[in-house]
């Protein structure tokens, strides 16, 4: 049963002629309001991971629910069609159930809340936020258990409720999730800094509404998004072709040895409409790896992937929704099914980015990027101090940003929006450790014409025995490069312990146990590089030596000869790049740096110090209910061809 | 006698302000600026200033200058190629900054990086370190050192910057670093960030430290020259310099810490605003300073500017204090533009400078510009010469405007106001950002447009937020030198103190604050301020323990004493509450405490316009056809010399002065008081009673939030 909605005011809206000035008005109006709901969760909130990282995403809709400002697309239809209630003035929604919602949000961390904007009685908008809390109970701190099988060990999951009933807080409701936290005061700050941004957007909409007339308002919104629609049209008939394109990236493992796991699609244009069909996605995850991947925000990566690719100035919204379609297989990585636990789920997310490049770019490989920082790598360290008081740190780190057409990537950056990193100086006057090494990795970015960014270096000094926690991926395959450009180098991490032994850790492991003075020395991964890398030129090459970010050895991936004092030897850097253009075969499009997962696989213990992981296999039950489901669809598509 | 001046150096004129500091009697001047030289052109302009005045020069004993030296050697990245030391494994501070990609999701993909201040070729590692607690954790290997600042040697630089690890809570290893770089590199300046802004955040302390680096050299050269040439003319006189924070560096101060300048050229315009605005009785005011690329606008709260503890200059952003002003790239040379796919009308950020500028100045430039749409709308009427003497060009400014018109399909003049009204909503939300978003209600604010194209605008700007009256005051060229020549000298001392209250005391941080007093205090009594004259002002930053926000919240002393930290942690709730609709049940947390000290301001007599009827016919020069508010109309054109005090203008109405153009639309009236002013009133205008409770009325309170943070509390620690 999808959600009823109750309005006093039964007057429908008239859709009236706007002109654009008006249009464009009310455009940068809903913007600021959009910045302004940023501007007031940052300052209150209390997670780090929302207020110095930004993992959250504020969103504006029209009264049908489709996204006008934000970054993610819209949530309210995928909410509604899972509440089974009303909707009435005053009222604010929570959940933090990603299978309610149909993955509206994907980890039961994301809290998220709506409300509807009522003006005279009837909605006149939505506004929605999420954000990331550091944690919401379960197995482990942080909640988010690489071991975990089912999502009831991810940690307490809010199915949708209406947390505030006509303007008034539901207490007890709070009191109950707030007691299964770690870190109650945090939640409940995050949660009152969402309501107030929430609040925020209501009032700047019907200030809006007030200035120009309801039905203004309303008809500017679906001009918005109408003129959304035209432009990516346009953008679709001139970059998707009918011919099918396909691509296919990995997760390298699932933490329980099982890896890597295929993400394949395809991708083609039938007269206006963009198909993308995840076909050949390998089968879901007995662990938390899993992502469910709601449709319509996969639109949304989608389409502004290709607005910034061929014309940033255009506004990104929910107006281009039916010229997509997205198919993605029950039972697979990127649709599992219930209870299969979702909460490491940042891994496949990023990697979308990099197919999305893939895909895109075959058509068009001058507008293509490389394989970048298509992750959010989490460590987590926590404990008890000295004084017996808990203390829990979640981080989220970066890596090398893709080399692209435009130039290098940066050295050590987020692909997340808004995300920054927490100041050392703030770490360690709040944690009981010490940053020793902050710095990128020379040559560890994509030789290209355009260098991929290097990867991240932490030194993490423990100063309290503790447990730490390590999310990341890209340790056996590589960040590809493209057009020419080589991949970037993998990611690391070595444990020094303090009694001077050393251990290499798996790239995705929970419940590692430290003491004081042990050494974590966490290496993130580098970009992948945009072309060849032989057109770089020369003294470029030589000021990233100068400046330390690539090595003398490195230099020579560009083919250039570096003299001691540091300058170009310009007739040895000739030499040696006839040599290699003559020696290397054509140009590749996309070079991963394995030529198939078993060539991978068999170097894999000589090259990263672990053995290699088992391929990857169906749950018995999910492949069960995978099954009925698609014979359900099957019987339903039938059924409606008949009709 | 004795005479102070004014004196700000803008891209086309140089304004100066001379005051007889006894009689507070005025003169103003205006001379072309001379950007090989920039004194040169003062010193014409001080000639003359002083002929007008009847004076020799020599009676001048201070000078207040507002200066966009440090600012544009950022933007235009001519700064001095600077070296950097920092601590053992973060060599990339500034290659890493923070890690953050503008532009949303997807951004990244267009983001290409600017390379940092200080070269990293130039970044050398000393093998240190404190901890955050201010311990010794590593003694410094100062053989080690020494021999990397020999490398710097052969790199050329022409500044240093030493910013350590935690230097914030012990700065004995960056002063032993500067003393070794001292003797290595001798005659080379070292900035310390201990000493530039001592306060936690090690990319923050270490770009703002850099950034004074980057235009020391530059700024020491400047200041020495015009102080120099000054000294011909007027033997003795003590030059200050304007800080982006409003208040008045000395000359030596000034060169020495320049990072506090790069505001220092609009926070004259603040200031003179703020002045004019009090004497007219409008202590409550949002400025807006249009200029050919920019606008910058600032909140003015009781007759005091919002100060805000970073400055943002292109793309760089340091830890210095600054009077809150945001800019938006919204200017007369904005260029208005449709793009193909999307068929929108959008204007900027996109300019075309004082080069080619504007298609009405007939130097090369065809894009339409606001400019060009003001000209279209008969704003700028056929006889106004910008600056004196630079005509018009009609015909190229429709022609640049039609290409638009041409786009969207209306017509030149709808797409001319089309270009205004987009340009007004740019601008507003700028206004937006120092106002809504800080929790004040714009309605409770007058507005004040200035800058040569500012009150073209500030009726329509009004109009939207509700902000009146708008005053458009005289002169509006000149009121950045009047900012100038009334700023009292000023200076403040900051440190970073993380402590929660339950660890601290109100005595220790009592202590603190007369530390910080007194430092600051020793600057501006070298300036021969007395000591009995010092105004001093406490300040400490605050939020609930765990937030990442700080609010700054003012202290008085003797509440201190008497009510403890309660004084600092009541005032920090209501704050809050204001702010974000909340206040928590936490514990509060010092973050930083601060001091700043003042000395007198100077009176100013203004000159006071004979008193009039209402009737403004002897003002009225031409008529202009217009269109305004999608209507053709017939304007007025009036010219400001001769409008006296009690003059009513109604709207539909253009007042005309030598730099400035003044835009009264219909249904408005514009009154003129005794200082000259126009305040502009919608006709049928009501004050709005009881601001207060409106204000609060717009705010809905967040219903009983507080209760369950009490239930929340306990199990956090999670024993068992």
């Amino acid at each position: 049963m999808p959600a009823t909605i109750v309005q006093r005011n039964k007057k429908a809206f008239k859709k009236t002629k706007v002109d654009t000035v008006t249009i464009d008005i009310i455009e940068s109006a809903l913007r600021n309001a959009r910045y302004e709901m940023d501007t007031v969760l940052f300052r209150t909130a209390m997670s780090p991971g929302i207020r110095e990282q930004h993992d959250e995403f504020p969103m504006i809709a029209n009264t049908e629910g489709k996204m006008v400002v934000g970054q993610f697309g819209s949530f309210i239809w995928g909410f509604m069609d899972g509440y089974d209630g009303t909707v009435e003035e005053g009222d604010i929604f929570l959940t933090s159930d990603p299978y309610s919602v149909n993955g509206a949000i994907s980890h039961a961390n994301d809290w998220l809340m709506l409300m509807p904007i009522y003006r005279d009685g009837r909605i006149i908008a939505w506004s929605a936020m999420f954000g990331h809390m550091t944690d919401v109970g379960g197995k482990v701190p942080g909640s988010l258990p690489t071991d975990g099988t089912t999502i009831y060990e991810d940690g307490l999951v809010i199915p949708p409720i209406k947390i505030f009933k006509a303007g008034v807080l539901n207490e007890d409701v709070l009191r109950v999730v707030l007691h299964n936290c770690r870190l109650p005061q945090w939640n409940l700050s995050d949660f009152n800094a969402i309501t107030a941004a929430l609040r925020t957007a209501s009032a700047r909409c019907i200030e809006i509404a007030e200035r120009f007339g309801d039905d203004v308002f309303y008809s500017a919104m679906d001009a918005m998004l109408e003129r959304n629609k035209r432009a990516m049209k346009a953008l679709i008939r001139q970059n998707v072709p009918e011919k099918k394109q396909h691509f296919e990236d990995y997760i390298c493992d699932d933490g329980l040895n099982l890896g890597p796991y295929r993400i394949r699609c395809s991708m083609w244009r039938e007269g206006d409409k963009c198909i993308f069909d995840f076909s050949g996605t390998d089968p879901q995850s007995m662990s938390s790896i899993n992502f469910l991947l709601n449709e319509e925000m996969f639109k949304m990566f989608a389409g502004i992937y290709m607005i910034m690719v061929f014309d940033p100035q255009i506004l990104f919204n929910d107006g281009f929704y039916d010229l997509m379609e997205v198919r993605i297989p029950a039972g697979s990585l990127l649709k599992p099914l219930k209870p299969a636990a979702l909460s490491c789920r940042t891994h496949a997310l990023g990697r979308i980015f990099d197919i999305l490049a893939g895909l895109l770019g075959q058509g068009n490989p001058d507008f293509m990027c490389g394989a970048g920082f298509s992750d959010s790598p989490h460590f987590m360290y926590s404990g008890y101090d000295k004084n017996g008081e808990w203390y829990q740190l979640y981080q989220i780190t970066f890596g090398g940003i893709p080399g692209k057409p435009f130039g290098d990537g940066p050295d050590g950056h987020s692909l997340w929006p808004s995300f920054t990193n927490v100041p050392n100086e703030f770490l360690e006057s709040y944690f009981p450790l010490r940053i020793d090494i902050y710095e990128t990795i020379a040559d560890t970015g994509g030789a290209g014409k355009n260098r991929g960014g290097n990867g991240l270096r932490i030194g993490y000094r423990f100063l309290e025995p503790g447990e730490i926690s390590i999310h990341d991926d890209r340790w056996l395959t590589y960040p590809w490069g493209a057009n020419g450009g080589e991949p970037g180098v993998r990611s690391r991490k070595l444990l020094q312990r303090a009694d001077g032994t050393e251990e290499l850790l798996p790239s995705k492991i929970d419940h590692v146990k430290v003491e004081a003075n042990d050494l974590l020395i966490a290496d993130t991964w580098g970009g992948g590089g945009w072309g060849d890398p032989l057109e770089r030129p020369a003294e470029q090459v030589a000021f990233d030596v100068e400046a330390g970010l690539v090595t003398v050895g490195g230099a020579r991936r560009y083919g250039v000869v570096i003299k001691a004092d540091g300058t170009v030897d310009e007739a040895a850097t000739k030499t040696l790049r006839t040599d290699m253009a003559k020696k290397r075969g054509p140009k590749k499009i996309f070079d991963r740096g394995f030529d198939s997962i078993e060539e991978l696989k068999a170097r894999c213990k000589a090259e990263t110090g672990f053995d290699p992981p088992a391929t990857p296999r169906f749950t018995k039950w999910a492949a069960v209910a995978a099954a009925a489901l698609e014979k359900k669809a099957a019987k339903e598509k039938k059924g409606a061809k008949a009709a | 006698m004795s005479y102070r001046l004014g004196v700000d150096v803008g891209g086309t004129f140089t304004d100066l302000l001379l005051v007889n500091e006894k009689s507070g009697q005025t003169w103003s001047a205006k001379v072309p600026s001379t950007p090989a030289d920039q004194s040169v052109g003062v010193l014409t302009g001080i000639r003359k200033v002083c002929e007008r005045a009847g004076i020799d020069p020599k009676q001048i004993d201070h000078v207040m200058h507002g200066t966009t030296v440090a600012t544009n050697t950022v933007l235009t990245g001519t700064g001095a190629r600077c070296g950097l030391v920092t601590t053992k494994g973060y060599r990339q501070v500034l290659q890493i900054a923070r890690s953050y990609v503008p532009g949303g999701l997807g951004g990244w993909i267009i983001y290409n990086k600017s390379l940092p201040m200080a070269p990293l070729a130039c970044t050398i590692e000393a093998d240190e370190r404190v901890s955050a607690k201010g311990e010794v954790v590593r003694v410094l290997d100062e053989k080690a050192l020494r021999q990397s600042l020999r490398t710097l040697k052969s790199k050329n630089i022409e500044a240093l910057t030493v910013s350590l690890i935690n230097s914030f809570a012990n700065d004995s290893h960056e002063k032993r670093v500067r003393e070794i770089a001292l003797e290595e590199l001798p005659g080379t300046p070292v900035s310390i960030s201990s000493e530039v802004v001592p306060e936690m955040q090690e990319y923050e302390r270490t770009v703002t430290t850099v950034a004074n680096s980057y235009v020391r050299p530059r700024v020491d050269r400047y200041v020495k020259n015009l102080r120099a040439k000054l000294g011909e003319v007027a033997e003795g006189v003590k030059l200050h310099i304007l800080r982006s924070d409003g208040g008045l560096a000395s000359a030596s101060s000034a060169a020495e810490y320049p990072v506090n300048l790069l505001m220092s050229g609009p926070a004259g315009g603040v200031t003179g605003a703020l002045w004019v605005a009090v004497q007219a009785g409008f202590p409550n005011l949002l400025t807006v300073d249009v200029g050919g690329t920019s606008t910058d606008v600032a909140l003015i709260r009781n007759g005091e500017a919002r100060l805000r503890r970073e400055t943002t200059v292109g793309d760089v952003t340091v830890r210095a204090s600054s009077v809150d002003i945001r800019t938006v790239g919204a200017g007369g040379g904005s260029i208005a533009h449709v793009p193909e796919l999307t068929k929108a009308l959008r204007v900027g950020p996109q300019s075309a400078g004082a080069d080619p500028g504007p298609a009405a100045y007939n130097r090369g430039g065809t894009e339409p510009t606001v400019a060009d749409a003001n000209i279209v709308l008969g704003y700028l009427p056929a006889m106004q010469k910008l600056g004196g003497d630079m005509v018009l060009n009609r015909e190229l400014a429709h022609a640049a405007v039609k290409k638009v018109a041409d786009g969207l399909g209306l017509s030149v003049k709808d797409a001319a106001l089309g270009i205004y009204n987009i340009v007004n909503e740019n601008m507003v939300g700028a206004l937006r950002l120092v106002s809504v978003e800080q929790g004040y209600d714009p309605r409770d604010y007058a507005l004040m447009g200035f800058g040569g194209a500012g009150p073209i605008h500030s009726n329509a700007l009004s109009r939207l937020l509700g902000s009146w009256p708008s005053i458009v005051p005289p002169g509006p060229g000149v009121l950045c030198a009047l900012g100038d020549a009334t700023t009292a000298v000023r200076d403040e001392r900051a440190r970073t103190y993380v402590r929660q209250f339950s660890l601290t005391s109100a005595k220790e941080v009592e202590k603190v604050l007369k530390e910080l007093a007194t430092d600051a205090s020793k600057g501006i009594e070298n300036e021969g301020v007395a000591k009995k004259d010092i105004r001093t002002t406490y300040q400490v930053d605050v939020r609930y323990r765990g937030q990442g926000l700080r609010l700054a919240v003012n202290i008085d002393l003797a509440d201190l004493q008497k009510r403890g930290l309660k004084a600092i942690s009541d005032q920090f709730d209501a704050e809050h509450e204001r702010l974000f609709t909340f206040a928590l049940d936490l514990e509060h947390e010092l973050v930083t405490l601060r001091a700043a000290v003042q000395g007198p301001g100077i009176k100013i007599k203004r000159t006071v316009l004979k008193k009039s009827g209402p009737d403004p016919k002897a003002a009225v020069v031409a008529k202009q056809k217009s269109y305004m508010d999608g209507k053709d109309v017939t304007a007025i054109v009036y010219d400001r010399a001769k409008l006296k005090a009690g003059n009513k203008i109604k709207g539909p109405a253009i007042v005309m002065e030598m730099d400035s153009t003044t835009v009264i639309l219909p249904k408005h009236t514009g009154t003129v008081d005794v200082y000259g002013n126009i305040l502009i009133y919608p006709d049928g205008y009501k004050a709005r009673k009881a601001p207060k409770a409106a204000a609060k009325a717009t705010r809905k309170p967040a219903p009983t939030a507080r209760k369950p943070a009490k239930a929340a509390r306990k199990p956090a620690k999670g024993k068992k």
